[in-house]
């Protein structure tokens, strides 16, 4: 990116400074080297949002922001219904309330050794993953309706699950105001068999040791320790999300046409929050944030039964579940005062501060852990919350590394085959169905999360807390 | 992947397709003499995305009708239509037949079921998206129709 148009703010903080169309500022979180390497098109496409009628504050990136649709992927953006405000169904996406949970094994590394190849077949032969895997579950219309309504509060209800998961997911597993309603006959069809499955691309379930400890305080709340193994599981609501995204694209699309507005970009085709089709998309995208959620709870559920059959008496106790693609109402202060905003978070984790009501007992003084995926075979880590960050950027922190290459040049440069013996060597196991999938999704065709999650540690938008790296990969 | 694409350039030299880099995703490109073959051909490359589409077998039909307020929203439409129905049916479509008038289309496309064994399917794609949209009719007298894929 040509840094000549930003202004340095702070070590990690660079501002756009507000033109043309703009109605408030840009700020990109970023140290020099991942700026240099950030696409112009971020640039580009936060002043796009900064655009939108309603913004309050600023048109925000993360540090690994790259190049989305409309909005860039990492970005954060807050609306003000009462000035205007919209929403956005290109500034949540298409995979909605995509998202990671990390579960907590408490064993110790060595005894997951010795039975890890085990684990990696009995996971892979369990969790329903790639195009073409359908889950056990099949849903009637007014189980579907129920699922879209209670999410992994529903998925507990039937048995997915414990009770006391649920108040380590954001929203405690259900999201309110979903309208099953507003959600399309086609997606409800294109749900039908994908009730805990993982998807593709760069959707994982990974097995993972603790490496590092960087806030041994935090840690000890949060249950992480050196030396021990937890399990990360990456995705989001499946084909429901995918066609509710697409769904209400093409209806913004259209309705800006017909109401003369032109965008600068088709995808940033929005609609005022206080509009029926706000209102609809709202209530259909909480649906599928919901569907997200039981969908990584029947998940966690057919995770903990492979883990038991590996490890009798086995338990895996929910860290956290976060969401990185959402629109969420919440409040925040601006200037000192409390206002009620919709903020998009695309392609970025919520991170909430110590002491916030939404947070469970356990995390009132540590804040809220933030998981952020990395790609196969390299580290992810666990963030928090912290107060200065929740004042910047509304709470909001990075998602992972971002690719640094295209697909097609990942397919070209490396063999799938290649990739998971290379990955082998250094112990860590890869199951997949597809070879060029894995070849697509290569440790080198990412930025290093390293560095990502340091800006935004820097930047205090979250505080590392440990660090994770990869035994088995179950992918997509 | 280049292979793949040599080997289509040489077969049909008159109606190729290819795929063009996007930041997090792939951009799919139908290049045609007519708006017809620019659609039938982005239809391949979405194709391509997922699996080899010289693999799939043409056992099955299924007619698509889609309508749209332009040529760029036909474009998306179609390619969404195709992935709900591969979604919905567990197909995958190797060859199609397209008729573009008016904004509208009339198509038929041809598959079979997703073998996992023979398909190795790569990715799926979630949706066809507005970026880098563009249905145009080319100096030399071809079409081209591309987007770029959610996968």
């Amino acid at each position: 990116m040509d840094a000549t148009r930003l202004i340095r703010k702070a070590d990690c903080e660079w501002e756009l400074p507000q033109s043309g169309a703009m109605r408030v500022p840009g700020v990109i979180y970023a140290d020099e080297p991942l700026l240099r390497d950030m696409d112009d098109k971020v640039a580009e496409q936060v002043a796009h949002v900064a655009a939108l009628p309603g913004i309050v504050k600023a048109s925000f990136a993360m540090p690994d922001a790259h190049w989305g649709y409309g909005f860039p992927i990492g970005g954060v953006a807050a609306f003000d219904p009462d000035q205007g405000g919209v929403v956005s169904a290109g500034g949540v996406g298409f995979d909605i309330s995509c998202g990671v949970r990390t579960l907590l094994t408490r064993l110790e590394v060595a005894r997951l050794e010795a039975v890890k190849r085990r684990l990696a077949d009995t996971l892979y032969a369990r969790i329903p993953a790639g195009l073409g895997s359908t889950g056990a579950l099949r849903l009637d219309t007014s189980e579907m309706d129920a699922m879209l309504v209670g999410g992994a509060r529903w998925a507990v209800e039937r048995g997915y699950g414990r009770g006391d998961d649920l108040e380590r997911i954001e929203e405690h597993g259900a999201m309110s105001a979903a309208d099953p309603g507003a959600v399309s006959e086609a997606a409800k069809l294109r749900q039908r068999d994908e009730m805990g499955t993982l998807g593709s691309g760069n959707h994982y379930l990974e097995v993972q040791q603790i490496t590092a400890v960087y806030d041994s305080a935090t840690a000890d709340a949060f249950g992480l320790a050196v030396g021990e193994v937890v399990i990360s599981i990456h995705c989001g609501s499946r084909g429901l999300g995918h066609q509710i995204g697409t769904d209400f694209l093409r209806e913004m699309v259209v309705a800006a046409k017909g109401a003369g507005i032109v965008l600068p970009d088709r995808e940033l085709a929005c609609a005022p929050i206080r509009s029926k089709l706000g209102r609809r998309y709202l209530g259909a995208m909480r649906s599928a944030i919901n569907c997200a959620l039981a969908n990584r709870q029947i998940l966690t559920h057919i995770t903990r039964q492979a883990l038991r059959e590996v490890i009798p008496g086995a338990e895996l106790k929910l860290l956290y579940d976060v969401s990185h693609n959402t629109c969420k109402v919440e409040e925040h202060l601006v200037d000192g005062e409390p206002r009620e905003l919709y903020i998009h978070r695309k392609g970025a984790t919520r991170a909430f501060p110590p002491g916030h009501p939404e947070l469970p007992a356990a995390f009132h003084s540590a804040g809220q852990p933030v998981l952020i995926g990395g790609s196969m075979g390299t580290a992810s880590y666990v963030l928090a919350g912290t107060t200065l960050g929740m004042g910047e950027a509304f709470g909001s922190a990075c998602h992972g590394a971002g690719r640094s290459m295209s697909r097609n040049a990942a397919s070209r440069r490396w063999s799938g085959r290649k990739v998971v013996d290379d990955l082998a060597g250094r112990g860590i196991l890869i199951r997949s169905p597809s070879q060029r999938g894995v070849a697509e999704e290569a440790p080198g065709a990412y930025k290093d999360v390293s560095a990502v999650v340091d800006a935004a540690d820097r930047g205090q938008l979250a505080r590392k807390v440990a660090r994770l790296e990869p035994l088995v990969c179950i992918k997509g | 992947m280049q292979g793949l694409q040599a080997r289509l350039d040489l077969e049909s030299a008159e109606m190729p397709w290819e795929h063009f880099p996007h930041g997090a995703d792939i951009g799919i490109r139908g290049i045609g003499a007519s708006l017809d073959e620019a659609f039938e051909q982005a239809a391949i490359a979405l194709i391509a995305v997922i699996t080899d589409p010289g693999m799939v077998d043409a056992k099955a039909s299924v007619t698509i009708r889609c309508e749209a307020p332009d040529e760029e929203m036909l474009l998306t439409d179609w390619l969404n239509a195709l992935i709900f129905e591969m979604s919905t049916r567990g197909m995958l479509f190797g060859r199609f037949d397209v008729d573009v008038s008016d904004h509208r289309l009339d198509a038929i496309a041809w598959g079979e079921a997703v073998d996992r064994q023979r398909h190795h399917p790569a990715v799926e794609v979630k949706g066809a998206t507005y970026t880098e949209l563009s249905v145009a009719l080319c100096d030399d007298g071809r079409w081209t129709a591309q987007c770029v894929v959610d996968v």
